[in-house]
């Protein structure tokens, strides 16, 4: 047994051996070196990010909940590096992800996560529904399933415009048993819109496992077929897997060929949320996937593409000092002031509702 | 001006909006090809095509979200719930998604949409077709809630809601779609948020909205020659916003207050309008403020049952007579 796991393992060594040189000597394949560095600067942002609000909540610098996505990196990053700058993003109050490849302010994200009045939504969202719409993420809806048929009416918006723009759906895996994901993708199919679903399957839809609730093995790409959708499950935890499958969704989208759905395999290192010690989960199973950890993929992919352990190691000392500097810049941002309690409840900036 | 039904002045009140606009757009079940089960859209598809009023599957939380998702992108969306009872089924969407979203995005969100739907009883349809749900509708901050009581101001108030950049909540009464009124020619845009007074009077003011309007002016003609009572009335037309200074105006010159809802006694609007009279106006009432509902129950089917339950003019005018004696 000892011996032919050890032959096993050889045999997959100088696999991955000839695969690295064989990638080495062809740097400009359908990703190319830009595109790479820059999923790797975003993967490392949103770990750096949310390893930080995991150490300010257990400070009580944070309030409320926070549901991290370490672990789920390569899925954010490798659709972001497939959007154009003004596609449409919507996710789910596991969503500081999604946002934050999107290009927002670091300083926004975690002073909103901290209630500052420096806070991206000036303290008046929280952790649940990070937005920038000037970037284009379009909000983080905090009630499962319901930003999926509002990520098509944002695509039907692009179709009745003809503006090319891409609407990005994220959602778990759990979402995939609520009746608004059946509406959704039904109604973006027979309309044709340019919508992406992204189902990130972390295999727990919070506390319970996916399988035990769910009639298909795959609970998003079993149900592409009652839709006249193909079937793609992806390994989420590979940003160069994430970023073809998702480019060539948009593509197709842009084309007018209408949605897609995608299930992305991968897993989240903590528990659902910060109160959750995710004791449920059987031994040895994040152990399996910490040698899947999408990190530590990216970086062997960039060595096997001949970047040098120089570069990489820069742009990650790049992101921790953003993380430190947006972390002093939150810290030091007074709490919102009383006035903004009663704004923006009407188009006319107030709350008034009678004269 | 050209007398039309309630159903002919939301076709003229959308159309007008759909010529202006390009943004514009419709969506519902069998809104477009079909005319609407109330045929309160025949003639929309024809005039402004398929890619602008389309027809929907039956399913309430894509409606709704399509909507909002068409709304914060740029478009200005109308959207049809064809019974207001089913607003339960895509109630997140209203309550959670479009009403909050502009507050939690510290204003980042624009929502201009309309959500038109047939509410109320009168048409035998039994419980589950029949609610009068304005109420659950007010309760809720970031929306605005409208229920016209004339052709005129359905096709004035459903341009002002088209208009409008806030979620407004567009309460069509089924048992007035059949009615006729005078609805000005050309142009008309009216305002959300005004209260008309549509009988003066001096001994008490019943404040009524939609279907109750036209019943609460019947009870005040017979108040008038059979009782010698004068009573103003108050089409109310907006709950939210809620013009209470028009309210205000006529309590303090009859002193009494009288409401008349549609919607079910719990926590119907007219809780909130009589609330607010006790507490700034006190001091003027000469009567108890009273309140004529439909009872808190579910609404029955038969006539005999339904006609008992829903305010009638009889009603209205026993009660009235009643206290203000």
């Amino acid at each position: 047994m000892a011996k032919a796991a050890s032959k096993k393992r050889a045999t997959k060594k100088r696999a991955v051996k000839a695969k690295a040189a064989a990638k080495a000597s062809n740097k400009n394949d359908d990703i190319g070196e830009e595109k790479r560095l820059k999923m790797w600067e975003l993967q490392l942002e949103v770990r750096h990010l949310e390893q930080r609000a995991h150490d300010l909540f257990f400070q009580n610098m944070i309030k409320g909940t926070s549901h991290l996505a370490i672990g789920q990196e390569a899925v954010s990053a490798g659709c972001a590096a497939a959007m154009c700058d003004d596609d449409y993003t919507f996710c789910t109050y596991r969503g500081h992800a999604h946002t934050l490849v999107r290009g927002t302010s670091m300083t926004g994200m975690l002073g909103e996560l901290m209630g500052r009045s420096c806070g991206m939504l000036g303290g008046k969202g929280g952790s649940m529904h990070l937005t920038d719409v000037e970037k284009g993420a379009m909000g983080s809806y905090a009630i499962i399933g319901a930003h999926l048929p509002i990520a098509a009416g944002a695509a039907w918006q692009a179709q009745y415009k003809g503006t090319g723009q891409v609407a990005f759906c994220f959602f778990g895996d759990g979402t995939t048993n609520i009746g608004a994901f059946h509406e959704a993708l039904n109604f973006a199919v027979i309309w044709k819109l340019p919508v992406i679903f992204v189902c990130e399957n972390n295999l727990y839809m919070e506390y319970t496992p996916i399988s035990e609730v769910t009639a298909v093995e795959h609970p998003a790409a079993d149900r592409a077929a009652a839709y006249g959708l193909p079937s793609i499950i992806v390994d989420g935890n590979d940003a160069d897997a994430v970023y073809r499958v998702a480019r060539d969704a948009a593509a197709k989208a842009r084309a007018g060929d209408g949605p897609s759905l995608i299930e992305a395999k991968t897993y989240r290192h903590s528990g659902h949320s910060r109160a959750d010690p995710a004791t449920y989960r059987p031994k040895g199973e994040l152990e399996k996937w910490m040698e899947r950890d999408p990190l530590k993929i990216y970086r062997e992919r960039l060595g096997e593409f001949g970047v040098t352990k120089k570069v990489i190691d820069s742009i990650e000392k790049d992101v921790l000092r953003r993380v430190d500097e947006a972390t002093e810049a939150a810290k030091e941002s007074p709490p919102p002031s009383d006035d903004v309690l009663m704004t923006d409840v009407y188009a006319d900036g107030g709350s008034s509702w009678r004269n | 001006m050209a007398e039309l039904t309630y159903r002919e002045a939301v076709i003229e009140g959308i159309a007008q909006e759909m010529r202006r606009d390009e943004d514009v757009v419709f969506l519902g079940e069998d809104i477009a090809k079909a005319g609407g089960v109330f045929k309160a859209t025949v003639g929309l598809y024809d005039e402004f095509g398929p890619l602008r009023v389309r027809d929907t599957p039956i399913s309430e939380q894509a409606i709704l979200g399509a909507a909002m998702g068409a709304a914060m992108t740029g478009l200005k969306p109308i959207a049809e719930i064809m019974f207001s009872d089913f607003l339960a089924v895509c109630w997140d969407i209203v309550a959670n998604q479009i009403a909050k979203s502009r507050y939690m995005t510290n204003g980042q969100v624009d929502v201009p949409l309309v959500i038109r739907t047939a509410n109320g009883g009168g048409a035998r349809f039994g419980a589950q077709h029949s609610q009068s749900v304005e109420n659950w509708a007010m309760m809720i901050p970031g929306l605005k809630v409208v229920a016209p009581s004339t052709p005129a101001d359905i096709k004035g108030l459903m341009a002002a809601a088209i208009r409008d950049p806030d979620p407004v909540l567009f309460f069509e009464q089924k048992s007035l779609y059949a009615t006729k009124g005078e609805v000005p020619d050309g142009e008309h845009v009216d305002e959300i948020g005004t209260a008309k007074v549509v009988r003066e009077g001096d001994d008490v003011t019943i404040v009524a909205l939609a279907a109750m309007v036209p019943r609460a002016l019947a009870a005040a003609e017979r108040l008038q020659s059979e009782a010698g009572i004068s009573a103003s009335v108050v089409d109310l037309r907006s709950l939210v916003p809620l013009d209470t200074k028009t309210i205000f105006e006529q309590v303090e010159k009859t002193s009494r207050l009288v409401t008349v809802e549609e919607n079910p006694r719990l926590c119907g609007w007219g809780a909130e309008v009589s609330s607010i009279v006790a507490e700034e106006m006190f001091w003027n009432l000469d009567m108890p403020i009273v309140r004529i509902t439909t009872p808190h129950i579910p609404l029955p089917s038969a006539d005999e049952l339904e006609d008992i339950a829903l305010p009638s003019v009889d009603r209205i005018f026993e009660t009235v007579r009643r206290e203000v004696d």
